[in-house]
């Protein structure tokens, strides 16, 4: 592999890692905070369906990602009712948002374009322009480092960019601020801040709420900028990979840069080649499939780190006597 | 402390969630500027009152009663089964290489020989989740979404690479041996007269499925491991004061789980297409979470649930046929349905009890 | 002190829960800096009125002044702002957060942590210093003793410059050691003019620390009266409402053979921490075996042990038997099956299941048994049969079995649980906390069984947090501290203070109790 394709991969790798890394930070505060979310699939289906639409019709890619957002937050704050206010299974509740997202979506795309459930193609303003960052091609000559600014690093789309500056940031929220404390707090010992005068149930919803925003940002992205269109069931399993790598990360926000980076060259890899000849060995494409899944599954085995998740997830708040 | 009556917990709550579904897909239906009654009656047209529709109804619910009891079992041992659809996938693996490779001289040995492989199959598919989660406490729901997606990986890897028909493009098996075809409800009960059930899927494997459903009410609420299972479902603690082994109750629970799930198989590989396909499941195995909420864990539940979402399924292709509803409609359905029954449970049922203790007290 | 406006008074408090009425009508004055006890027994409703005070819940009925204010105290949030604090009997930490991180929690000053964690650090040593409160401020809680953790929990309150300070059953998990040092540091607090309300069903702290105390019995406020104008006896009176029986009526023992041979018996529990640290004790036929010890030091494990259910090493012999104590052989049915009976301490998680009915629970653990079974099915016609016939000798009430466990009261389900152990006949009876929660009546019951089964040759391990029931009922008594057996003591020749001494650690009490 000679050093242009190898950046192409690994450009490759960025663009495919960005859906991944926003919906596993979405997943990282809601998860954090106590409230298992398998619904990530869902919600970034929605969202890139109704960014899509939008986008289309109005020929803004601003106003289709709001609209992915929103249609995003709306099936979070069906989460949040399920599984905060009512105190039902989240997991359960995971389930029938992606269910509820696979079905509507195809049902209003078909009943709006009529092209069996899918939108138009997007052109012009109705998808993001790539950036090209300051001296990209005065730069480009020099050697090595030159094309990786210009190949690598600059070219992408603005989402692109803040999907990585999002991992700094929620380091910080995280850590630094008093609202990651008690998110923190909320997910751990949900009594310590029921106790403490701050409300549980406000926590949580703010936390599905930033969820709901991010996934809404990571399916905006999939149908605005990595694809030019929405067609049915486009997040093919990412919301579950994202899923995996925050796991994967162990919940937490550098890790999961890492992990979603691994996971999309896997990706990357597996659009590139179909079947990969390491002298003589051959690995199959399907492997690479089904690598991010295999990953997790030794994690979560503990046999390579134990991965603990946040000790009050996927319980419901209930005040004790 | 008892603050609803039995059968308030297990007929009403499902039928007012029900309802609030339904009620819910019927402003969907508005939305997209069709009738939701016309839409109804055109789904009753189409799944019942035609024996052919019965016998696509009969077929999808044969399928949804192996995976809902799939769910309901582990449910009982307080154990989510996400994974009956991989499960089901490996089950159709079973039964493909069973009826490939074994020279079945008769159908009815064949379906033995077939439920038999699928099972092991799905049960295995579901042993390590469950040997994870007992063993390493890996959280089953998360290994159980993966494992589906790794055996999405595998059937691909075996059908392309290994069972594909020298020449064929398409990534499926040959088809089965004429021996190992199962006879239909129309091979059963048409007669030169009366052409019933012609055209229809539905096959000898619902009755399978019906020995199934008794098997598992007997298996849960009549046998010391039914208790078992029931009892750790309900306390692994006061489980374990008694003797019972959590590690073999997860696995044996997944076992039986993975095992019937594998069963679907035998009607949509065996008894449908008679040759393995590449989505053979057809997403049977997440529909067995909304017919075993629905339910009630119950196999009498999972029977009528199974074949109303069967109606739904069959319904719903009618409506894909003659209106301009697709099928998606049907997981629209589904999602409020597991949303209902499942996680607003409590929406439900809080108001209803309240109403029971109003009335209990005057 | 008398024309002083009280810090908190309660008027007419009232809370139900469903058809439990929990709280009825409650008025209580708390004069500043004093420390009010607030006795009654488990479920006399003392938790309730105080998660009231701390807007845990809100009344049915009734008002709360502070400081002659009155104030509404809808949630936990208005509590703080009035100045109260609390300390739950279960410590609200986060356990993998630092001491400042749960002390700064909710109180937070600003968006950003660092200037709040500089100005707890402060603080923290400030109060130290004046409270002999000191704690590590930058140590995880999870690697804290629970002596630490309920410091933290006061710190949080004094962060918070709380004046009236609510604990609840504070020493329930504490050595007498680290008791005395709470009530030093109790004493520190009134001297600073603080406000104290401390809640608890021991008749021995209220006397030794508290200025006046009130006397909870189902719900209701029977009495407020000057600690040092009443006694133990009459409190106790005020508390359950008659003259208290803890005499029970037995003849003495006449200890058999050997049954029970245990001997450096060691467990590690599933968080890597050594419960057990060598126990050897032999139990006798026709004997009664005390174990004393404050909650948390092994007395736990040594039941799980014994009950097949945590695996140990060392050895335990039955009749001269070696049980496994690891491995296969070694589990409950294994236990029961050798004639190791097992009435557990908590009978909610572990002696029932309470969504089954009485009759399902009735062979819970024994459900295995050739009787029960009728081919590859249960006989369930037998099994309710069976359950009918424990439910009429164990006087259970209501006399249904086909109703679900949870829908007993406490004393009897612990009856469901007594009558499946005892009925089985078991050689060696292994019993935890046998009247925690029932109420006074089961409780004599409960005991007579216990001896009747003592004399009828069985051996009995009975493990208690209650040194009056370990007094009652026990032949010999063994202490347990931090996993150890720190003495054997006959009853008759031991008292409360010299026990206590042994459960603190202290061996040479003989000397201790002359200095």
């Amino acid at each position: 592999m000679d050093f242009l394709t190898l950046l192409q991969v690994l450009d490759s790798t960025v663009r495919l890692a960005t859906p991944l890394l926003l919906a596993c930070l979405a997943g990282l505060y809601s998860e954090r905070a106590g409230v298992f979310d398998i619904g990530l699939e869902g919600k970034m289906l929605a969202a890139a369906f109704l960014s899509a639409g939008v986008a289309y019709v109005t020929g803004s890619v601003w106003l289709g990602l709001f609209a992915g957002i929103a249609a995003s937050v709306a099936l979070s704050a069906i989460h949040g009712l399920a599984s905060i206010t009512f105190r039902g299974n989240q997991l359960i509740s995971g389930v029938a948002i992606n269910f509820l997202a696979a079905g509507l979506t195809v049902l209003i795309a078909q009943n709006w374009f009529k092209q069996g459930g899918r939108t138009p193609s997007l052109i012009g303003g109705g998808r993001w322009e790539n950036i090209t960052l300051p001296f990209a091609e005065t730069l480009s000559g020099v050697p090595v480092l030159g094309p990786i600014y210009a190949e690598l690093i600059s070219g992408h789309s603005l989402l692109v960019y803040v999907a990585f500056a999002m991992v700094p940031l929620t380091w910080w929220i995280l850590f630094r601020t008093r609202f990651g404390l008690r998110l923190r707090a909320v997910g751990e010992a949900p009594e310590a801040v029921d106790t403490a005068g701050v409300s549980v149930v406000g926590l949580r919803f703010a936390a599905v709420g930033i969820c709901g925003i991010l996934c809404g940002i990571a399916g905006s992205y999939l149908a605005t900028g990595l694809q030019a269109g929405f067609v049915k069931d486009m997040t093919a399993g990412r919301g579950f990979i994202a899923l995996a790598a925050l796991i994967f990360a162990k919940w937490r926000p550098w890790y999961a840069l890492g992990a979603c980076l691994l996971f999309g060259l896997l990706q990357a890899v597996a659009l590139r080649y179909q079947n990969i000849d390491l002298g003589g060995v051959v690995i199959p494409v399907q492997v690479m499939d089904a690598l991010p899944y295999i990953l997790t599954v030794v994690i979560l085995a503990g046999f390579v780190g134990k991965a603990i998740p946040p000790r009050a997830g996927g319980e419901p708040y209930v005040k004790e006597r | 402390m008892d603050k609803m009556p039995a059968w308030a917990d297990a007929v009403l709550v499902p039928l007012i969630s029900l309802l609030l579904a339904a009620f819910l897909s019927a402003l969907v239906i508005l939305a997209i500027g069709e009738n939701p009654v016309d839409a109804f009656k055109l789904m009753v047209d189409g799944a019942l009152m035609r024996s052919s529709g019965w016998g696509y109804t009969l077929y999808y619910a044969t399928n949804f009663i192996f995976t809902g009891l799939a769910v309901a079992v582990a449910f009982h041992a307080r154990l989510f089964n996400i994974g009956g659809e991989g499960q089901a996938v490996l089950g159709g693996l079973g039964a493909a290489l069973a009826c490939l490779f074994i020279p079945w001289p008769h159908w009815s040995l064949a379906i033995i020989g077939g439920a038999f492989a699928a099972a092991a199959f799905g049960a295995l598919w579901a042993l390590i989740p469950a040997y994870l989660q007992a063993k390493r406490g890996s959280h089953i729901v998360i290994t159980t979404i993966m494992f589906n997606f790794i055996a999405a990986a595998l059937l691909n890897y075996v059908l392309v690479n290994l069972l594909k028909p020298a020449g064929s493009m398409e990534p499926a098996t040959a088809n089965f041996p004429e021996a190992t075809h199962l006879p239909s409800f129309q091979d059963m009960f048409a007669t030169a007269d009366n052409p019933l059930f012609r055209g229809s899927p539905a096959n000898v494997t619902f009755f399978l499925a019906l020995i199934a459903c008794v098997l598992v009410w007997l298996l849960i609420w009549r046998t010391r491991l039914g208790y078992e299972i029931r009892a750790q479902g309900h306390s692994e603690t006061a489980a374990r004061y008694a003797g019972i082994s959590p590690v073999r109750i997860t696995i044996v629970a997944m076992l039986i789980s993975g095992g019937l799930a594998g069963l679907m198989a035998v009607n949509a590989t065996m008894g449908e297409a008679e040759r393995l396909v590449i989505n053979a499941a057809e997403g049977a195995g997440f529909i067995g979470i909304a017919v075993a909420l629905m339910g009630r864990n119950h196999p009498v539940g999972v029977l009528m649930a199974a074949l109303l979402f069967g109606f739904l399924y069959q319904g719903g292709a009618e409506l894909a046929l003659w209106t301009n509803i697709p099928r998606e409609l049907i997981v629209v359905i589904q999602a409020l349905v597991i949303l209902f029954t499942g996680a607003l449970d409590n929406m439900v049922r809080m108001p209803l009890e309240k109403l029971f203790v109003k009335r209990r007290a005057a | 002190m008398n024309d002083t406006v009280p810090a908190i008074e309660l008027k007419g408090i009232s809370k139900a829960f469903g058809p439990v009425q929990a709280n009825k009508d409650i008025s209580i004055r708390v004069m500043p800096g004093t420390i009010h006890g607030i006795i009654g027994e488990n479920g006399a409703g003392k938790s309730t009125l105080m998660s009231i005070l701390y807007g845990f819940y809100k009344a049915d009925a009734g008002e709360i002044y502070i400081s002659g204010r009155k104030t509404d105290i809808p949630d936990s949030q208005a509590a703080i702002s009035a100045g109260i604090g609390m300390v739950f009997q279960h410590f609200k930490l986060v356990q993998n957060f630092t001491v400042l991180e749960n002390v700064i929690l909710g109180a937070e000053e600003g968006g950003l942590l660092n200037n709040s964690l500089s100005k707890a650090r402060k603080v923290l040593k400030q109060l130290a210093e004046e409270y002999e409160l000191s704690v590590d401020p930058d140590a995880l809680i999870e690697d804290l003793s629970v002596g630490h953790q309920q410091r933290v929990e006061i710190l949080k309150a004094l962060y918070r410059q709380a004046d009236i300070l609510i604990l609840d059953e504070p020493t329930g998990v504490l050595t007498p050691a680290e008791a005395d040092h709470l009530f030093r540091i109790l004493d520190n607090l009134r001297a600073e003019g603080k406000t104290i309300i401390l809640i608890t069903h021991k008749l021995r702290e209220i006397m030794e620390i508290t200025d006046t105390v009130s006397v909870m019995r189902r719900g209701e406020m029977t009495a407020t009266v000057k600690t040092s104008e009443t006694s133990p006896e009459e409190l106790a009176e005020l508390m359950v409402g008659r003259k208290v029986l803890l005499r029970v009526d037995k003849k003495p023992a006449t200890p058999g053979e050997k049954l029970l041979e245990i001997k450096d018996l060691r467990h590690v529990d599933d968080h890597g921490v050594e419960r057990l640290k060598g126990i050897s004790l032999d139990l006798r036929a026709g004997e009664i075996l005390g174990i004393a010890g404050v909650a948390g030091n092994g007395q736990s494990a040594l039941l799980e042990v014994l009950g097949g259910y945590a695996d140990a090493t060392g050895s335990v012999k039955l009749r001269g038997q070696e049980l496994p104590l690891s491995g296969p052989g070694s589990d409950g049915s294994a236990r029961r099956e050798a004639g190791i009976g097992h009435v557990p301490e908590d009978r909610h998680h572990e002696g029932l299941i309470l969504d089954y009915t009485a009759w399902e629970n009735a062979i819970f653990g024994y459900h295995r048994d050739a009787q029960y079974q009728k081919g590859l099915l249960m006989d369930h016609d037998a099994i309710r049969k069976d359950a009918e016939g424990k439910i009429e000798r164990f006087d259970v009430r209501p006399a249904n079995c086909n109703l679900a466990a949870k829908n007993f009261s406490g004393g009897n389900q612990q009856k469901i649980v007594l009558a499946r152990e005892i009925e089985r006949n078991p050689d060696v009876l292994l019993i935890g906390q046998p009247t925690r929660g029932v109420d006074i009546g089961a409780i004599e019951f409960i005991h007579q069984q216990i001896v009747r089964l003592r004399d009828e040759g069985k051996a009995i391990l009975l493990v208690s947090v209650e040194l009056d029931e370990i007094f009652a009922l026990s032949d010999r008594i063994a202490v347990m501290f931090d996993g150890q057996i720190m003495g054997f003591r006959d009853p008759a020749e031991t008292d409360q203070r010299e026990l206590g001494l042994l459960m603190a650690g202290v061996t040479n009490t003989k000397e201790a109790s002359h200095g």
